[in-house]
């Protein structure tokens, strides 16, 4: 498959700090590519790399087959923020940053920021000032920036931040239409929510590394079954599980759980009932998407050094 | 220039001349000629000619050379200094100049189109205190003849050419400012260090210009030739010096322009 971005050994140092660190991205044409990873991970620093504004250190990346300078007026960006000048309104910013795109053309010019803040919901705003703007409007505004032409690629750094939650169904269902037209999406976010319900692919950053990267659905199935029996007696549920031969055994008030492993569910449930234990639930369960990221990256949500 | 880079150019000419601190400082720069033309109307002194305070009374179009002669040294390089420290450091403050390089501007060209939107700015600021003080000096004082700084007389119309060299002359002095102003807005995110570093740039070398005992470096100060445009209202025109002071001029618009495109060029945008 062709790659919208592609990366070898792509290497960001700060001073003493690797803030990227020989990653190796490949994000499919046409894919919603979700890039996870704590708060200080690289993740905004890469972007920065694969849009110019940073230069790498070392390594190499192509973005939609080509250099970053032929493909940026391919490319949306929303980086770190929306970012616009206070006293112009959001009509007056947008084309501003359409007059600096020597491909656009000024006759459309008009049209095209009409259209991007209709597609955003910023219809009624477009004649006032942005620093009248709420947080809200500042990332739509931002988004509308991404999309004055069409794109092939859309970099989005936490797109729903500072949304409501009624705003943050709308960008997510905007980001699920342009990619049902065909639009790359690489999607920055730490929201777990967000990257299930919108991405094809992932990768996972932790300390500069991309840690693991792949079909969202590889990352999933990667995932061992667990079982989870509810019961008022966890000590001889826990006995009777060992028994069978699940391993990591974990008992607790209430409930135990086991990896399932090779057996067979009701297998284990007939144990348990012939073991004469109290079975009020029972339930095979995979680890959340939030597990196996604390798993990946050794964290939650704290920063990283 | 193409037609898209012109559109980039009118867009930052927008960006400067409709921002509000700027107009501002326009409207001052304008009060300065009118303020001294009726001061001196005021004082009701007939100072002898061959001064440019004196040639006033004799003729109002010396009203715009005295704005000159007072806003040179300092007025004119703070205007200068605003704008050009604005350039990039504002756009870095503001988080827009990442947007403006992902759009993509291109850094050389954004550069390209920053300078010569400080280099409109400057001529903008001359022809407001040109014209400000032939208004004022029409209003207040004579018009007619007028008699040159070494004696000589000549129609009013002459006199309005050489002020239109000043003019042009005083521009190409305070685009070295500019282009301080310019390389400085490349090493920072804050607009206003930016502004002030450049001014005290342009105040050190006048201080330095002020002290004999540096003489020998007198020359290859930036500010050194700031006034020689008084050759212009001589005749014949002195052109010599005003030729070494244009010199010196574009001698440091290429090498701060030149230290700004290799900063910017290769710099991290990190803000």
């Amino acid at each position: 498959m062709v790659a919208a971005i592609a990366s070898e050994g792509l290497t960001k140092r700060f001073g003493s700090l690797n803030a990227v660190d020989g990653i190796d991205l490949a994000v499919p044409a046409g894919s919603v590519y979700g890039f996870l990873g704590p708060n200080g991970s690289g993740k905004t620093t890469t972007i920065r790399v694969l849009l110019g504004l940073v230069f790498a250190t070392s390594g190499s990346h192509v973005l939609l087959g080509t250099s970053t300078q032929r493909a940026l007026p391919k490319v949306g960006a929303l980086v770190e923020g929306p970012a616009f000048h206070p006293y112009l309104s959001g009509t007056a910013n947008l084309l501003r940053l359409d007059a600096a795109d020597r491909t656009a053309d000024a006759s459309t010019a008009r049209a095209r920021v009409g259209s991007a803040l209709e597609r955003v919901g910023l219809t009624a705003a477009a004649g006032k000032r942005y620093r009248a703007y709420s947080l809200g409007m500042r990332q739509r505004l931002g988004i509308a920036a991404a999309l004055l032409r069409p794109r092939e690629l859309l970099m989005l750094d936490e797109p729903t931040n500072g949304l409501d939650p009624q705003g943050t169904r709308e960008v997510r269902s905007l980001i699920a239409a342009l990619a049902g037209e065909g639009v790359t999406v690489f999607l920055s976010s730490h929201l777990l929510s967000e990257v299930e319900q919108l991405c094809s692919d992932v990768g996972v950053m932790s300390a500069g590394r991309l840690v693991w990267q792949g079909a969202l659905a590889d990352l999933r199935a990667q995932q061992e079954p667990y079982v989870r029996v509810e019961t008022v007696q966890p000590a001889e549920a826990r006995q009777v599980l060992e028994s069978v031969g699940l391993a990591g055994v974990e008992a607790a008030d209430g409930h135990v759980r086991a990896r399932l492993g090779e057996a067979r569910p009701e297998d284990v449930v007939a144990a348990l009932v012939r073991g004469g234990v109290g079975v009020r639930g029972f339930a095979v369960e995979r680890a959340s998407l939030e597990e196996q990221f604390v798993a990946l990256t050794g964290e939650g949500f704290d920063v990283s050094g | 220039m193409s037609r898209a880079d012109l559109r980039f150019f009118g867009s930052e000419l927008g960006m400067v001349f409709r921002r509000r601190r700027n107009l501002a400082l326009l409207v001052i720069l304008a009060c300065v000629p009118l303020l001294i033309s009726i001061a001196v109307k005021a004082s009701g002194h007939d100072a002898p000619g061959g001064s440019i305070f004196g040639g006033i009374t004799d003729n109002g179009l010396f009203a715009a050379l005295a704005g000159f002669l007072v806003l040179t040294p300092l007025f004119l390089p703070l205007m200068i200094s605003v704008v050009a420290g604005d350039s990039i450091a504002g756009e870095a403050s503001s988080g827009t100049l990442r947007y403006l390089l992902a759009i993509p501007a291109g850094r050389s060209r954004l550069l390209a189109i920053k300078f010569a939107a400080i280099v409109t700015w400057c001529l903008a600021c001359a022809l407001v205190i040109a014209l400000s003080g032939l208004l004022a000096g029409l209003v207040f004082f004579p018009s007619g003849e007028l008699t040159l700084l070494s004696g000589r007389v000549v129609s009013y119309g002459d006199g309005v050419v050489r002020l239109l060299l000043v003019l042009l002359y005083v521009t190409a002095s305070v685009v070295t400012v500019g282009a301080i102003g310019l390389f400085v807005s490349t090493m920072t995110e804050a607009p206003i260090a930016a502004m002030a570093a450049t001014l005290t740039l342009t105040i050190v070398s006048q201080v330095a210009d002020a002290v004999p005992q540096l003489g020998r470096i007198h020359g290859w100060l930036p500010s050194h030739y700031w006034l020689q445009w008084v050759d212009l209202f001589r005749d014949p025109i002195i052109t010599s010096r005003v030729g070494t002071g244009l010199l010196v001029a574009l001698g440091y618009v290429l090498f701060f322009t030149a230290l700004a495109w290799a900063r910017f060029g290769g710099k991290d945008i990190t803000a």
